[in-house]
């Protein structure tokens, strides 16, 4: 018996947003209110996943599969095929939660179309769930692709000033990297075929074949499949749409966008990347960069922050830095290195979502970003001071906090494998104590100075609802991060054995049928199967 | 069967505390804000008494109580877990007895603060870290207390956060911190590497058994130097000392407490708790042991030239800290924590004794503003003074016992060591009794009306009943007077039979100390002993030097200073500027860095490389698509025309394949 919880997580927002369009335009309350019931339902629906994934966390392979492969359009080999592991379960989870904290915030930040407001965001919500469940690469690409729109068009119509360059600057950067991963895709779908005599986009069965391809040719892939996520986490020098984009977006944007889209990309990474090319993901070289690139992120990302003048733009830069301590936990390419990782992309999306919350909080009373605007707030405004506060300490790794125990993490799995590398990345949190205690004091601290200042109000209990899990999820990861280590301790395992499967100590781990079944085949015969957009990519 | 002590309770009863404080305080009346506060924090005071009681007979020393799991990630796991020895039962007693004391002061001292609720939630907050730190049964619960502690100390040097040179103070120390904290991490990195754990037990008993590290650097002594980083961070040491004299713009209470008493000393607590490491890497013992040589003589030059009465005595305190790491880097580590403990009581008290005298004479803290204070504020001047003579290292009062070991000790391993420590004994004693002298002998010279309190420093005024120098109400003098009690009496335990007492913890690895003498080595030791009481005298009568040069130079003869000052010059100039470290900083490290990031790297890389390369490609793109757009005009002769050279192109392709 299938169990079809996973298309209810996935299409409850959708519902909602089908829903919306028959609700008429001018009636803004219900439209807020059945965009935030749809919202909160879809956090809902999710929470029994929790106790059911719990109970299978040690099984290996995916779970609560849905669908087979080939089912969708059978003559392609495309499949409406869906399955989770511990690090899409997690990032799941985070999605259904960020969803709701910022359609709930939306509340009274948008008041301009209204109700395509709300309908994009759901469907934006389904498609960020879809790419963590996908199975099936055409159906990967699908949601995918189907998340970019709704994205441009919550940057372009609810945008701040500069909307529009920010926007097409997002498209364009993002369809760049994806038109390299459909090629990278349409090469495995047409490999396989060569290898097996089987058409088809399913992931399980690509896992199969594609670590068989050559060397010289799975360079080409990697990069291709690369360069899509890097310029979505967004690695170095890949960054520079994401301050404009954040800047411009509406503060729910900037949440999901820093907190689940950013994911997507170091998702690809550890679900594809990986897996697919383990001799190229294990070269020295192509490591080095990687790791090399992770720790300019990191570095840079800091650097710049520190002297930016718009708060949003500083906390878009440290997300630069932050997701750079995410890939130097992937391309660690051990257990530690790469769970301490996934746990960091979840601690990103709580802590920087929550800091975008508090930039959009400050935004919404006065209109401005600029930290000279500002000053001595915590005298007016107290609790939400203290949130701010539990918030950066979160951000800058303090222990018993939810950021410490992924960068730990993190760096001592670099750590085992390269000294240096770690010792090159500590840095970012020395540096990331200084941006942010220098912003806290820029914008809390002092008397206040500007008399727009005086009369703020402090948070609403609406607000405060909004960051009330978050605040939690903070302390409950800091205090007792042992189940997310557990949930993500076999499908992690999986992917080390995967690379480097001479590892030692690894749990849980399916040896069998990872195993390249196949001969290898003559890699002239494999190309001049492979169409020529991909022939011409291989070559290139 | 091994009693349980709930250990836990000792950290968590002081959170409890904050929490209460933290988020109702605000709606609380001040008695009962300092109720809660003072109640949670003598609760961990009572149970560390009980602990004491108990200790003694404990089948199991050290004794560890596990509460909780807290992390597993691969092989390694870290605990909840607390670690009771005689070391750590040292540090308790000193931390909650302390910290106890200051406690109840600050209730006198903050009682007219805005913020009031705040204030004790930070300090019992600021309890229930150091107490993690103290009790920690692994160096990653350890971190979390050196972390935290570095948080409490934040919010309260930064707790006037209204007055800019606060906020920065603290943030300043913060991140300092977190460059010594560069090295503590990458020493528990390596430590889990090389021994695939962070438990003290299992640490201390693998390195044990590997051979000493005899000479150059390997791994233990990198292990040490790393720590010994982190440890100069949060003890002030050179290179990381310039937070600390910027912390005094927090409330003098926090002065004392976190910035003299207990959080400073976390540093010595951590090298002298590492001391199986150290005693195997000599080169890192070296270090710590050069470390705290300098930093002890450096910062004593500095501090006889501050005229700010915290400034000296914060300046005295990262002297002060560099003799415990003379201690631990001789291998001396129980000198090093006797000196920690005297320092504790007679630091705290001197402090406290400072903000009695600020708030006597409502928030001046200039010494040359000061003077003739002892017929006014007598309590204050007698307890001053006993802290005083203590610190200067005047028998029979404690400080004269724990440096006295500590320079015995640091003969015994090089006499440099041992010359600098005196010199500096003599430099302490000097600025010790300058401050002294200028403080409460000769004229009063502040103005003789004035606001009160540290309002005035926070800039809000704040009305004042009763104008006039007075002394502080019996909540401030009852701990003055506890400490000063201490601080006279507190060395008298000796340092033999303190050495005696931790020697479970310092000499259970290498036993060679504690064995019988043979007829020879006593012989030996009738010679050392006459050779130590020479060397006492040597360092009472520096102390004594420095007394009798204070009393001629500000008391008997003050016009001196002046003109010594004038006749050294620029070096005076130097010694008043703390010799312009902060400037140095400065320029070598904090400017490149800020302009580095805007100009280079977000200017030039970000929005110079990266985004105009982008641009010219879009725009270049457009302009193929502008140009490419022409050809549809929509004119049928010119589609013609492109049908015909279409046409032909197609035509020259085929003959040239066919020709080929």
């Amino acid at each position: 018996m299938q169990s079809h919880i996973l298309s209810m997580i996935l299409f409850t927002p959708l519902v909602g947003a089908i829903l919306l369009l028959f609700v008429p335009k001018d009636n803004k309350d219900a439209i807020r209110w059945i965009g935030n019931i749809f919202a909160a339902l879809g956090l809902l629906v999710s929470i029994p996943l929790v106790p059911l994934f719990w109970a299978q966390r040690a099984e290996p392979g995916f779970k609560f599969l849905e669908g087979t492969a080939n089912n969708w359009i059978p003559s392609i080999g495309a499949g409406y095929n869906l399955g989770i592991d511990g690090i899409s379960f997690l990032l799941i989870m985070l999605t259904t939660l960020l969803g709701w904290v910022s359609i709930l915030s939306s509340w009274t930040a948008i008041e301009t179309r209204v109700k395509e407001y709300y309908i994009w965001f759901l469907v934006l919500q389904t498609g960020m769930l879809g790419v963590f469940m996908a199975l099936d690469f055409f159906l990967f690409f699908v949601f995918w692709e189907a998340m970019l729109v709704p994205m441009y068009l919550l940057i372009g119509i609810w945008g701040g000033p500069r909307k529009l360059y920010a926007a097409i600057k997002f498209f364009l950067y993002t369809l760049f990297g994806s038109v390299l991963m459909l090629l990278g895709i349409l090469f495995l779908y047409f490999n396989h075929h060569t290898l097996t005599g089987v058409y088809t986009f399913s992931i399980p069965e690509l896992y199969k074949t594609a670590p068989q391809i050559p060397f010289h040719y799975a360079i080409w892939l990697f990069l291709a499949f690369f360069i899509g996520f890097a310029i979505k986490v967004p690695m170095f020098p890949f960054h520079t749409w994401l301050p404009d984009a954040h800047v411009e977006a509406p503060t729910a944007g900037s949440v999901i966008l820093a907190g689940v889209l950013l994911k997507m990309g170091t998702y690809g990474m550890i679900r594809f990347l990986l897996p697919f090319f383990p001799g190229v993901a294990m070269d020295t070289r192509v490591r080095g960069w990687m790791i090399g690139l992770s720790i300019v992120g990191i570095l840079y990302g800091a650097l710049v922050s520190l002297m930016q003048k718009d708060m949003k733009k500083l906390v878009a830069y440290s997300s630069v830095s932050h997701l750079g301590f995410c890939t130097l936990g992937i391309f660690a390419l051990s257990p530690l290195g790469l769970s301490g990782s996934v746990l960091q992309q979840v601690n990103h999306g709580i802590s920087t979502g929550a800091l975008f919350l508090i930039v959009g909080i400050l935004y919404e009373r006065r209109h401005t970003r600029e930290i000279s605007e500002y000053g001595g707030i915590s005298n007016v405004m107290p609790v939400y001071a203290t949130i701010t506060m539990i918030m950066f300490l979160s951000s800058m790794g303090l222990p018993l906090l939810n950021g410490f125990v992924g960068e730990f993490t993190i760096l001592q799995g670099a750590f085992m494998e390269n000294w240096k590398w770690a010792a090159w990345s500590v840095p970012g949190v020395i540096l990331a104590a200084a941006y942010l205690l220098w912003l806290y004091q820029r914008v809390f601290f002092g008397t206040v100075t500007n008399p727009k200042n005086e009369k703020l109000h402090d948070l609403t209990p609406r607000e405060v609802l909004t960051f009330a899990p978050l605040v939690i999820m903070a302390f409950w990861i800091g205090l007792y991060p042992k189940p997310f280590f557990e949930i993500l301790e076999q499908p992690v395992n999986q992917i080390v054995h995967t690379v480097r499967p001479n590892y030692p100590g690894l749990n849980g781990v399916v040896n069998a049928s990872t195993q390249p079944t196949m001969p290898a085949t003559e890699p002239e015969a494999l190309i001049r199967a492979v169409p020529p957009a991909a022939n011409a990519k291989g070559k290139k | 069967m091994t009693p349980n002590l709930h250990l836990w309770l000792i950290p968590v009863l002081p959170l409890v505390g904050a929490a209460i404080n933290g988020f109702l305080g605000r709606r609380f009346s001040r008695q009962t804000v300092a109720a809660v506060a003072l109640g949670f924090c003598g609760a961990a005071f009572a149970m560390a008494i009980a602990v004491a009681t108990q200790f003694s007979s404990l089948p199991v020393v050290p004794h560890i109580e596990t509460l909780a799991h807290w992390m597993r990630a691969g092989a390694f796991q870290a605990d909840f877990a607390f670690y009771l020895d005689q070391l750590s039962f040292v540090m308790l007693l000193v931390v909650t007895g302390v910290g106890f004391l200051i406690h109840i002061y600050s209730v006198g001292y903050m009682w007219e603060e805005g913020g009031f609720y705040r204030f004790f939630s930070y300090l019992n907050l600021f309890m229930f870290f150091m107490l993690t730190l103290v009790l920690a049964n692994n160096y990653l619960l350890m971190f979390i207390g050196w972390e935290g502690v570095g948080l409490a100390s934040y919010l309260l040097i930064g707790f006037w956060f209204l007055k800019d040179s606060a906020a920065s103070a603290g943030k300043k120390a913060f991140i300092v911190n977190r460059i010594g904290d560069f090295g503590f991490l990458i020493a528990l990195f390596l430590l889990i590497q090389h021994f695939g754990s962070l438990t003290f037990a299992e640490v201390f008993q693998k390195i044990d058994a590997m051979n000493p590290e005899t000479a150059g650097a390997g791994l233990l002594s990198t292990i040490g130097i790393l720590l010994m980083v982190g440890a100069a961070g949060k003890s002030a040491q050179i290179p990381l000392y310039v937070w600390l004299p910027d912390a005094m713009e927090g409330p003098t209470p926090v002065s004392a407490l976190i910035h003299a008493a207990t959080m400073v000393t976390a540093g010595v607590y951590m090298v002298a708790r590492s001391h199986v490491i150290f005693e195997h890497a000599p080169t890192a013992l070296m270090v710590v042991a050069i470390t705290g040589t300098l930093t002890a003589l450096f910062a004593a030059t500095i501090g006889i030239a501050q005229t700010d009465i915290k400034k000296v005595l914060a300046y005295s305190t990262v002297s002060q800290l560099g003799y415990m790491f003379i201690a631990c880097g001789v291998g001396a580590f129980s000198a090093g924590i006797f000196h920690l403990m005297t320092h504790a009581f007679f630091k705290g008290l001197l402090f406290l004794a400072a903000g009695s005298v600020i708030h006597a004479i409502g928030g001046e803290q200039d010494m040359r503003k000061m003077g003739g204070l002892r017929t006014k504020i007598p309590w204050t001047f007698w307890t001053m003074t006993a802290g005083t003579f203590a610190i200067a290292g005047f028998p029979p009062l404690a400080g004269f016992f724990s440096k006295d070991e500590i320079l015995w000790r640091a003969y015994q391993t090089n006499w440099i060591y041992w010359a600098i420590g005196v010199f500096t004994a003599f430099l302490t004693s000097f600025y010790m009794f300058r401050q002294w002298f200028l403080t409460f002998f000769g004229e009063y010279r502040g103005e003789a009306d004035h606001a009160h309190g540290d309002q005035t420093r926070a800039g809000v005024p704040a009305p004042h009943g009763h104008g006039g120098i007075h002394e502080s109400p019996a909540i401030m003098l009852v701990p003055l007077v506890i400490l000063a009690v201490l601080s006279v009496a507190g060395g008298w335990v000796g340092a033999s039979r303190f050495e005696l007492f931790l020697s479970p913890v310092f000499y259970s690895h290498n036993s060679g100390h504690l064995i019988a003498p043979s007829s020879e080595e006593a012989a030996q030791m009738r010679q050392m002993e006459s050779l130590e009481s020479t060397l006492t005298m040597v360092s009472v009568a520096a102390a004594g030097l420095g007394l009798f040069l204070a009393w001629l130079l500000y008391y008997r003869r003050p016009k001196l200073p002046q003109q010594i000052a004038e006749s050294l010059g620029g070096f005076y100039t130097a010694v008043l500027s703390k010799y312009y470290v902060d400037e140095l900083y400065a320029t070598l490290f904090v400017k490149p860095l800020v302009d580095g990031s805007t100009r280079i790297l977000w200017h030039t890389i970000d929005q110079g490389v990266i985004d105009t390369t982008l641009d010219d490609t879009a725009d270049s793109a457009r302009d193929v698509s502008d140009t490419a757009r022409r050809m549809q005009s929509g004119n049928i002769r010119s589609y013609a025309g492109w049908v015909a050279v279409g046409a032909a192109a197609v035509i020259a392709y085929m003959i040239w394949v066919g020709t080929r």
